[in-house]
């Protein structure tokens, strides 16, 4: 589904401040499946989530999506491809306060010119497959950390994405929370969709749920988990 | 096509949302720009409504104005000069007239007195304007004392009160009767103040003119178009001071609106980076921020335009009365004439929506060409 060819990522590059977050990086993503990636802190595990989801381009290196080179393609097509391929929940949920939920939900959508009259039933669709309809028009702010963490992935869902990106999602959850949480992937991941989970959290890369266990370090993969 | 107007709908959409978030900020950017676009156009509107009304009196002003000079001053004309003008061809009538300016120290104002042509007035007759009659609180049928040259008093019966829709230039204005008018400055009978002169094909003035100069070298000639000339600098001039006044306003006002609107908080930016992430391209932020750019202007522009139109014309400018109004001493109370020109609302809109959106635009666009990955690192 997605492949990954000698991938290099430098920050700040020809600056004294330069830092190389990944060294030539190969990795083939299979469709249909959860893979998570796993590492320290620092071990690109976020960059490489960046450019897998198109939201920044390598330095060098190629990426293959669905069979077509993505790496070179202008903003606009990126962010088209972005938006109606993938689906992100962000470590810190990054829900727009002082809108409601529902709102939250629909903002990706915002821009695909859907009717508002089949935007907002689909929205509220989602939150009601979240157990969230009863707080559709409540302010995010309002909203506890396992809410806010479900409205993150409805608002993520809204467009249909085929690919589900998420970056320490269980960061702010207790364990029964990120357990549901894994639980809801599961249920995707049953659908035909693919996910790519980064996290350092035991509780996600040991889930039956998660078909490959990418291990990171330094920038580099130490394991890229094959079976 | 229907795509992209429900596109431009859902980005409004989200641009009201956002602004009412922020609804502190916004409405306190939103009553400074009313205030400047009130301000700036309650002048545009009163000058422009002054020098329209004046434009409106002064049609039926003389053709010509014909005036004695001796050392570059005005002096009385010798009423035979008149002779010499109505021997010019193309020359229909000459008229003289008689009108002054007399200074009353009980109201301690400038009465401007006139001997008119249309309204019969006994020797000992006069009509005053509006605003005479407020200050010296005569009225139809009393007796107003006047002062002769020599300090003798006349006692003179007020015959009528100029009407109040004429006020603009009526307010300080006496109207008397000749004979009246030569008792009290002792102008001798064969002088009279200026002539007039009318003529048969309008497109002759400036010849015209200039032959009464020839034949006449110790008199300046004033037509019309030089009047309605002087009166619009006279309004501008006036106009000018309030501008000059306000600039410092605007100044003040372009300073916050750029701190407001231009500075991007960095929450604001965070939100920039959320939508790109989620999938938001930069034109589409740009569009959201345009939309943000254009409710607040327009907005303050309508409600600012509205306003001054209402302060201009209903109000009878109240707040710039003591800058703008006035002839004499006398502050004439009037209504002007609704009057707005396109022109004047396009001028309006350039300097004051125009600036602004550009200004919300440009930081907009440096925040909204940040990659999106910055989100991921928060």
């Amino acid at each position: 589904m997605i492949q990954l060819r000698n991938i290099r990522k430098v920050f700040n590059e020809g600056r004294p401040n330069e830092y190389i977050a990944l060294h030539d990086l190969s990795l083939t993503i299979a469709a249909h499946q959860v893979t998570a990636l796993t590492g320290p802190s620092g071990s690109g595990k976020t960059t490489l989530l960046s450019l897998l989801g198109c939201m920044a381009r390598p330095t060098a290196g190629r990426i293959v999506l669905q069979g077509r080179e993505i790496t070179s393609l202008p903003e606009r097509f990126l962010t088209d491809i972005r938006r109606k391929t993938f689906g992100f929940i962000f470590q810190q949920f990054n829900l727009l306060g002082g809108i409601s939920v529902i709102e939250n939900v629909m903002l990706p959508a915002y821009p695909l010119g859907q009717p508002f009259s089949t935007l907002k039933p689909q929205a509220l669709g989602l939150l009601e497959l979240f157990n969230l309809a009863h707080k559709a028009a409540a302010k995010v702010e309002w909203l506890s950390g396992g809410e806010a963490q479900r409205t993150a992935i409805a608002r993520a869902l809204v467009n249909h994405p085929e690919v589900i990106i998420a970056d320490e999602p269980t960061a702010h959850l207790d364990t029964r929370l990120s357990r549901e949480f894994m639980d809801i992937m599961g249920d995707f991941k049953a659908q035909g969709k693919t996910i790519l989970i980064a996290s350092h959290d035991p509780l996600v890369h040991e889930s039956p749920v998660v078909d490959r266990v990418v291990r990171m370090r330094d920038g580099r993969i130490t394991d890229s988990g094959v079976i | 096509m229907i795509r992209s107007i429900e596109k431009q709908r859902n980005i409004l959409d989200f641009t009201l949302s956002s602004l009412w978030r922020r609804r502190g900020k916004n409405l306190a950017l939103l009553v400074v720009y009313t205030l400047v676009v009130f301000s700036l156009g309650s002048v545009m509107f009163f000058t422009q409504a002054l020098k329209n009304e004046a434009a409106i009196i002064l049609r039926g002003t003389p053709e010509i104005i014909v005036q004695k000079l001796v050392a570059g001053r005005h002096e009385l004309i010798p009423v035979a000069y008149a002779q010499k003008i109505t021997a010019i061809r193309g020359v229909e009538a000459v008229k003289d007239r008689l009108w002054g300016y007399y200074f009353d120290p009980i109201g301690r104002a400038n009465y401007t007195l006139m001997v008119p042509e249309s309204i019969d007035l006994k020797d000992n007759e006069i009509v005053v304007g509006a605003g005479i009659s407020r200050v010296r609180q005569v009225f139809r049928g009393n007796a107003m004392l006047l002062r002769t040259y020599d300090g003798r008093p006349i006692s003179f019966l007020i015959k009528g009160i100029l009407s109040p829709e004429s006020e603009l230039l009526s307010s300080d204005l006496l109207l008397i009767s000749a004979a009246g008018f030569r008792q009290l400055f002792g102008v001798p009978r064969h002088d009279a103040t200026d002539l007039t002169v009318q003529v048969f094909n309008k497109k002759e003035i400036p010849t015209i003119a200039g032959k009464i100069v020839n034949t006449l070298p110790d008199t300046r000639v004033i037509t019309r178009d030089e009047i309605l000339r002087t009166y619009d600098a006279v309004f501008d001039w006036r106009g000018g001071i309030m501008i000059a006044i306000l600039a410092g306003a605007v100044l003040a006002f372009l300073i916050f609106a750029w701190d407001k609107a231009a500075g991007l908080s960095a929450e604001e930016k965070r939100e920039i980076g959320i939508l790109k992430a989620i999938g938001w391209e930069t034109t589409d932020v740009l569009q959201m921020k345009f939309w943000e750019g254009m409710v607040v202007s327009l907005s303050s522009f309508f409600i600012g335009v509205i306003l001054a139109y209402f302060h201009i014309f209903y109000a009878s400018a109240t707040l710039f009365e003591p800058v703008l109004k006035g002839w004499s001493t006398l502050y004439p109370a009037f209504s002007l004439t609704p009057f707005i020109s396109g022109y004047q609302i396009a001028i309006l809109f350039f300097f004051t929506v125009l600036p602004y959106t550009v200004a919300t635009i440009i930081p907009a666009w440096r925040a909204a060409t940040i990659d999106p990955d910055v989100v991921m690192r928060y």
